[in-house]
């Protein structure tokens, strides 16, 4: 019985979605207050009935209500509890439903921050909020239901895929999806813009801190995600260009473009329709993703199974949300470029320079993430690009980025000054090549690996030199508000990110080696024993795992256990064994026994030394701060003054739409 | 004009992703296509299963069409095409070939032994070499080969009464029909 309560829960949910969707809307045209007043408790009541229908399966799962279809196919008796909770978003439909949860969570966030807003903005803002969820909603009831029983009720169920069973399930796809789906704020806040025609920079200004804190969470998630697949899939590999991937990529690069963007919108009231199309393509490309990976349309080691019905709504949903959005911003979106105007050399320039290059790289992903789609259409036959591609273009696009990073933060709005500038770039540039002058001598000359410390030092004396430059010429107090701050993090972040990918792909050691037990391995100065193999078992499987002892100058070091696991189901999954380091990571990987079923003999094993692999996930989380810090900024606190004024900007226009 | 432009690249992409959809429902999108349809079929020189000390090759077979059929006794899925063959044997219209694939012959025996044999003839490759010249990806797999050593139509996976009515058959009326 409980199952169809849920089923009943999301139901109710969508009706709820409904109305919040479409009679604020109508409100806010007609000038009604009671129907604009159906919008919060509206999303209250659907993110209550969500949450219960959540609820209820996780339930079913703790209590291996078998007799549910989804519980069957995603655990069984042995799986302990924290997977059974974990497995809830394992698959299609309750990843899903995760999705429409976390989509509720946002929207009741935004009920609660935002009575200070006009009621008719706040009003549209919701109704979009609630327009998305219907679809979502729409499309879980209709074709993905989660609490489909399985009749009659099998004794024990399949598996939860052991790729999945691992800590990393438990927060990668939550923290994420929070990222995708918190973009949906800022398109709610650009479609009520364009719906109103207030063009003032107001609106711009309330969506930062929502863009920010988005971002900072798929920053977040994309971090996670790559750390996970590093330790997890044994390929000792970072990030793989893999369709799915890239989904989550998309909307991070165009996101990052955004978030700059609405940064100049709100300060000098330029690039208005560039950020109102940002904001529509960032969430556009979210849902792409979640089309990409659930249609079948692309084939990925993350896809869901397809089903083509399931391909046709999402595509449907798609067409109404994006093309709709997009139909209204041609219609609606500022015709004169307004704001005020600024030269060639000022701080607009170099954004909007940095902005195309991360439009154009988000671009780049699409196409080759929809190349063999494309292939297929024109009839070229099974076609397919790869790293090959994307490692050439990417670096490529982001290069200028990373070269004008350190100049944005001098350059002042509408006119800059060069010899400033001509100062700058004599002090980052003769740090950078002398940096990577000694470093040249450390890496074997390996170009790579010089650039990458070159790529360190020209992004992080930019970084202290406007710190230092705050510190000198602004009084206490106002030195670091949360934006500068949280700006000087990230370009940081990016600073440390750019040095631990060159660092990591130039100077790592891999090295597939036969070893029979006691004998060693030297690597990079490092000694690895192997001292066999035994059994071990776990909660749900049994291991074959190795013993590998790491010694430098004759101090031990670590004792590794990479594993290979069998699960229930038979299915096999290595467990790679991590030594995790500031400066380096030692990475074991357990392959066949080169006689099988004498697991007590020689292995086949993989070693990897793997220096500054951490500073790619440190610079990510660095990146994710400042999303974080820039959020906390108290200028994007709305005051009640700060309302007043808002409000009476607002009301004339108000009137005319 | 402009302002549309975004649209209409959606608009396009639309497309792109409908005819994603539409070509998915046609397709297998594990589907690999293979090279030798419409190719000579690979040359091969293989012992008979029951008679180890003959062989059979390429040009022996030539003359008439026939579906090689490849089989294993550890294939699963080879247990469930093989009623199916079984019962589909005599109404073919074309010779059935087993090709034993990667089998110890004893083991081979005993499973045909077991099952009963639909085949009017038997081969082993028991390293799997020649099986590579074929481009075999896995058990099951059957190949349709005309009187002249073409290969006609390829099906990866167990043949079910679906694929024999949908696929193999018309497959074999289509070449039965060309060549009288």
């Amino acid at each position: 019985m409980t199952p169809e309560l849920g089923q009943l829960a999301l139901i109710l949910a969508l009706l709820l979605a409904l109305a919040q969707g479409v009679l604020p809307l109508i409100g806010a045209w007609r000038g009604n207050h009671a129907l604009m007043a159906v919008a919060r408790p509206a999303a209250a009541g659907q993110a209550v009935f969500v949450a219960f229908a959540f609820g209820i399966l996780v339930w079913a799962f703790l209590h291996f209500d078998f007799s549910v279809q989804y519980v069957a196919d995603n655990s069984n008796l042995e799986l302990p509890w924290y997977y059974r909770i974990a497995a809830v978003w394992g698959a299609h439909e309750g990843s899903l439903l995760l999705w429409i949860f976390i989509l509720n969570v946002w929207t009741v966030a935004l009920a609660a921050f935002s009575y200070k807003l006009p009621e008719v903005f706040a009003s549209r803002v919701l109704a979009v909020m609630g327009l998305i969820a219907v679809g979502f909603l729409a499309f879980i009831v209709f074709t993905s239901d989660p609490f489909g029983r399985l009749l009659p009720m099998p004794g024990d169920g399949a598996d939860l895929n052991p790729v999945l069973q691992d800590p990393g399930m438990a927060f990668h796809p939550p923290v994420l999806y929070t990222g995708y789906v918190g973009f949906s704020v800022a398109f709610a806040f650009a479609i009520a813009g364009l719906l109103g025609g207030e063009l003032e920079q107001a609106w711009v200004r309330w969506a930062r801190p929502w863009t920010n804190v988005a971002w900072a969470f798929l920053t977040l998630g994309i971090v996670a995600g790559s750390w996970w697949a590093y330790a997890e899939l044994g390929w000792g590999g970072w990030w793989f260009w893999d369709p799915v991937e890239n989904a989550s990529f998309m909307p991070w690069l165009v996101g990052a473009a955004l978030i700059h963007a609405q940064a100049v919108t709100e300060k000098r009231g330029s690039l208005r329709a560039w950020t109102i199309l940002l904001s529509i393509f960032a969430f556009s490309l979210s849902l792409l993703g979640t089309f990409l990976v659930r249609s079948g349309v692309l084939t990925s080691v993350h896809a869901f199974a397809s089903d083509p019905r399931r391909g046709v709504f999402i595509l449907i949903f798609l067409t109404i949300v994006v093309g709709g959005s997009l139909l209204l911003y041609a219609l609606r979106a500022p015709k004169v470029a307004g704001g005020k105007a600024f030269q060639l050399l000022s701080r607009e320039t170099v954004l909007l320079i940095g902005n195309l290059m991360f439009a154009v790289a988000a671009a780049m992903v699409l196409l080759g993430t929809l190349f063999p789609l494309i292939g297929d259409a024109l009839n070229l036959g099974r076609i397919s690009v790869g790293p090959p591609y994307f490692g050439f273009l990417f670096p490529l696009l982001m290069l200028p980025v990373v070269l004008l990073m350190p100049f944005g933060p001098f350059l002042r709005w509408g006119k800059g000054e060069s010899p400033l500038l001509k100062q700058i770039l004599l002090r980052v540039g003769v740090a950078a090549a002398a940096c990577a002058i000694v470093a040249a001598f450390f890496v074997d000359g390996k170009l790579k690996a010089i650039v990458g410390v070159a790529a360190l030092v020209w992004l992080g004396v930019g970084v202290l030199l406007y710190a230092y430059k705050r510190w000198r010429d602004v009084p206490r107090g106002r030195r670091y508000p949360g934006e500068m701050a949280g700006m000087l993090l990230a370009h940081l972040g990016v600073g440390v990110f750019v040095a631990g990918v060159l660092l990591t792909e130039s100077l790592s050691v891999t090295r597939d080696v036969r070893m029979a037990p006691g004998e060693t391995q030297h690597i990079s100065g490092y000694d690895f024993r192997f001292d066999g193999v035994h059994r071990t078992t776990g909660p749900n499987w049994k291991a074959d795992q190795g013993v590998i002892t790491v010694t430098r100058d004759d101090k031990q070091i670590a004792v590794m256990h990479p594993q290979k696991r069998t699960y229930p189901r038979g299915q096999v999954q290595t467990e790679s064994a991590v030594d995790a380091g500031v400066f380096r990571d030692l990475y074991v990987a357990l392959g066949e026994p080169m006689d099988a079923g004498n697991i007590e003999g020689a292995w086949a094993l993989r070693l990897y030394y793997k220096p500054f692999v951490r500073w790619i996930w440190g610079g990510g989380l660095l990146m994710m701060l400042g999303g974080f810090v820039c959020a906390a900024d108290k200028r994007f606190r709305l005051k009640r003054t700060a309302d007043a004024t808002a409000s009476l900007d607002l009301q004339p226009q108000e009137t005319r739409a | 004009m402009n302002r549309l432009l975004p649209f209409i690249g959606f608009m396009l992409l639309v497309g792109l992703f409908g005819f994603g959809i539409w070509w998915n429902t046609r397709h297998d999108p594990n589907a690999i296509p293979t090279p030798l349809l419409n190719k000579p079929a690979p040359a091969f020189n293989l012992p008979k299963l029951y008679e180890p000390t003959q062989t059979v090759s390429k040009a022996d077979l030539l003359g008439q069409p026939y579906l090689l059929n490849v089989f294993a006794s550890w294939c699963i899925e080879c247990g469930v095409e093989h009623p199916v063959l079984t019962a589909a044997a005599p109404s073919l219209g074309v010779k059935l070939v087993g090709y034993n694939y990667k089998d110890a012959p004893a083991d081979a025996k005993a499973w045909l032994a077991a099952h009963g044999s639909p085949y009017a003839l038997l081969i082993a490759d028991e390293s799997g070499q020649t099986a590579i010249d074929f481009g075999v990806y896995g058990a099951p797999e059957s190949f349709l080969v005309d009187a002249k050593g073409v290969i006609r139509f390829k099906h990866i996976g167990p043949i079910t009464p679906d694929v024999l009515a949908t696929k193999v058959k018309p497959a074999i009326a289509a070449m039965l029909k060309e060549t009288p």
